[in-house]
């Protein structure tokens, strides 16, 4: 699904990722760890295609992102760690979402209800107005609208309320997303101990652990 | 094609409600209104007077401050986008980067034009209600050149806002760049060259080469020119090519400097990293 061959990247003259080997099969779920600075972030950027690495290769389902970044992204979701201030009204994002990401709108506010949040009561209101959680819970409600079979979370729970984090589990843990890859960035393991199966740890751009494992341990 | 319409028409709406725009469009519009109010349009200097006159300061004044309006507010929202995030989400979506960039351009020249069409067009209305003399080839030239005039800066704003990496460093490079082209027109630095007895042709090519001071020739090519208003460069280049000439070259090079740029910010936008 995903394979990332001797990944090197460098930022503003200081080596980020050195030598980053990993193979990610269909229907795993990845914590990835790692202190600030890490390399954590960077990582998933070239897996987006927003960064371009210095050597080595990143590729999504055969798809390599360097030539084929179209094709690679139709599979990939994404939700940041820290929603970005985007400036459209709900309705707007909704748009580009779905002729961009290919997804149904009224999927997106179905989930988006189905996290206690009333996407029609907002669709006027800019994406940026809106207060951290609802907007999390936006992003996150896109992400499981479109058609991906890899999702990318960071820090996806850090602004949800009580509900919001319940309900995000049941979704990953929904039977439908068995066979789907998810990568999640998270310093809460207590919260996806039950989830996840394999932990990348990242040190100093390199990865220093990887284990497949039922039960995480800090 | 439908994904670069959605992308220009959520940049539009985006843009369309933001505070530069309403200060943007606020400006060219009041304009029109304060040179009405003025009265200069019930008096007669240089043998202008009506609708003419009014149309000839509007542009005289687009031709110094539309370049800075269109530099500051480009540069800024890219480079903000970038420097927020925004592009980290917007670009995780499989939408082609050429799609995306051309769509943001075709949106960003909407907005940026349309309050000058609308400037224009309220001009007009003034023209028609005082029962002026509506001088229609005038009319046609100031808004193909406003419009040329936008594809310029715009493009060099693009290139600008791909080029640097933080919002301060393209708002300076912006601003240096306006600054050196207004330098170097007729009534400032040209001048001083000329006094300086620096090559003619050099001072011909910077005149040609210089977009502020071409659109500034083309404005005034359809009176008859005359040395002391328009300064030795304009003249000698109209009484040279001609006003026909002059517009022709205008129109095309204004149009030929916005796609090259365009194209030279698309083409670091593909090879760069996108954050």
């Amino acid at each position: 699904m995903i394979d990332i061959q001797n990944l090197d990247k460098s930022l503003s003259g200081q080596k980020i990722l050195s030598g980053i080997t990993l193979n990610i099969a269909d229907g795993e779920k990845v914590l990835f760890l790692g202190h600030n600075g890490a390399g954590k972030t960077t990582l998933i950027r070239c897996l987006l295609g927003e960064y371009r690495p210095d050597c080595g290769k990143v590729s999504v389902n055969g798809h390599p992102l360097a030539s084929e970044r179209v094709e690679a992204l139709r599979k990939i979701a994404f939700v940041p760690q820290l929603p970005p201030p985007i400036r459209f009204t709900l309705n707007e994002l909704f748009e580009y979402a779905s002729k961009i990401g290919l997804c149904s709108i009224d999927k997106i506010k179905e989930t988006s209800l189905y996290f206690g949040l009333d996407a029609n009561a907002h669709k006027h209101k800019a994406f940026y107005k809106l207060s951290g959680g609802m907007k999390q819970k936006i992003l996150i409600s896109v992400a499981f609208s479109r058609d991906v079979d890899v999702y990318i979370f960071d820090e996806p729970t850090a602004n949800l309320d009580a509900i919001g984090r319940d309900r995000f589990r049941e979704l990953i843990g929904a039977p439908e997303m068995s066979n789907k890859t998810v990568i999640f960035i998270s310093h809460r393991l207590e919260e996806l101990a039950n989830v996840v199966t394999r932990v990348i740890e990242l040190d100093l751009g390199r990865v220093v652990r990887d284990e497949r494992t039922l039960t995480v341990s800090a | 094609m439908s994904q670069l319409f959605t992308i220009a028409k959520l940049d539009f709406f985006e843009s369309f409600r933001s505070r530069w725009f309403i200060g943007y469009a606020a400006v060219f519009l009041l304009l029109v209104v304060a040179i009405f109010l003025s009265g200069v349009t019930e008096s007669r200097v240089m043998g202008f007077s009506g609708l003419t006159r009014l149309l000839l300061i509007f542009i005289q004044a687009c031709n110094i401050i539309l370049p800075i309006f269109i530099l500051v507010t480009t540069v800024r929202t890219i480079a903000k986008e970038r420097d927020s995030n925004v592009f980290e989400y917007l670009l995780s979506f499989p939408v082609p980067l050429a799609t995306y960039y051309w769509g943001k351009v075709l949106g960003r020249l909407l907005v940026i034009w349309l309050p000058l069409l609308l400037a224009l067009l309220l001009a007009l209305g003034i023209g028609l209600a005082q029962g002026s003399e509506i001088p229609w080839r005038l009319l046609v030239l100031y808004t193909a050149l406003l419009a040329c005039s936008s594809l310029t800066f715009l493009g060099i704003g693009f290139f600008i806002s791909v080029s640097t990496k933080s919002q301060e460093l393209a708002l300076g490079m912006a601003l240096f760049i306006w600054l050196l082209l207004i330098a170097l027109i007729d009534i400032a630095l040209i001048g001083f060259l000329i006094q300086q007895m620096v090559p003619d042709n050099l001072i011909f090519a910077l005149a040609l080469f210089n977009p502020v001071q071409t659109f500034r020739i083309a404005a005034i090519a359809l009176f008859d020119p005359v040395l002391s208003v328009i300064g030795p460069t304009s003249y000698f280049l109209l009484d040279t090519f001609g006003s026909t000439g002059i517009i022709a070259y205008a129109l095309s090079y204004l149009c030929f400097i916005g796609f090259l740029f365009l194209s030279l910010g698309y083409l670091v936008f593909r090879r760069r990293d996108l954050l």
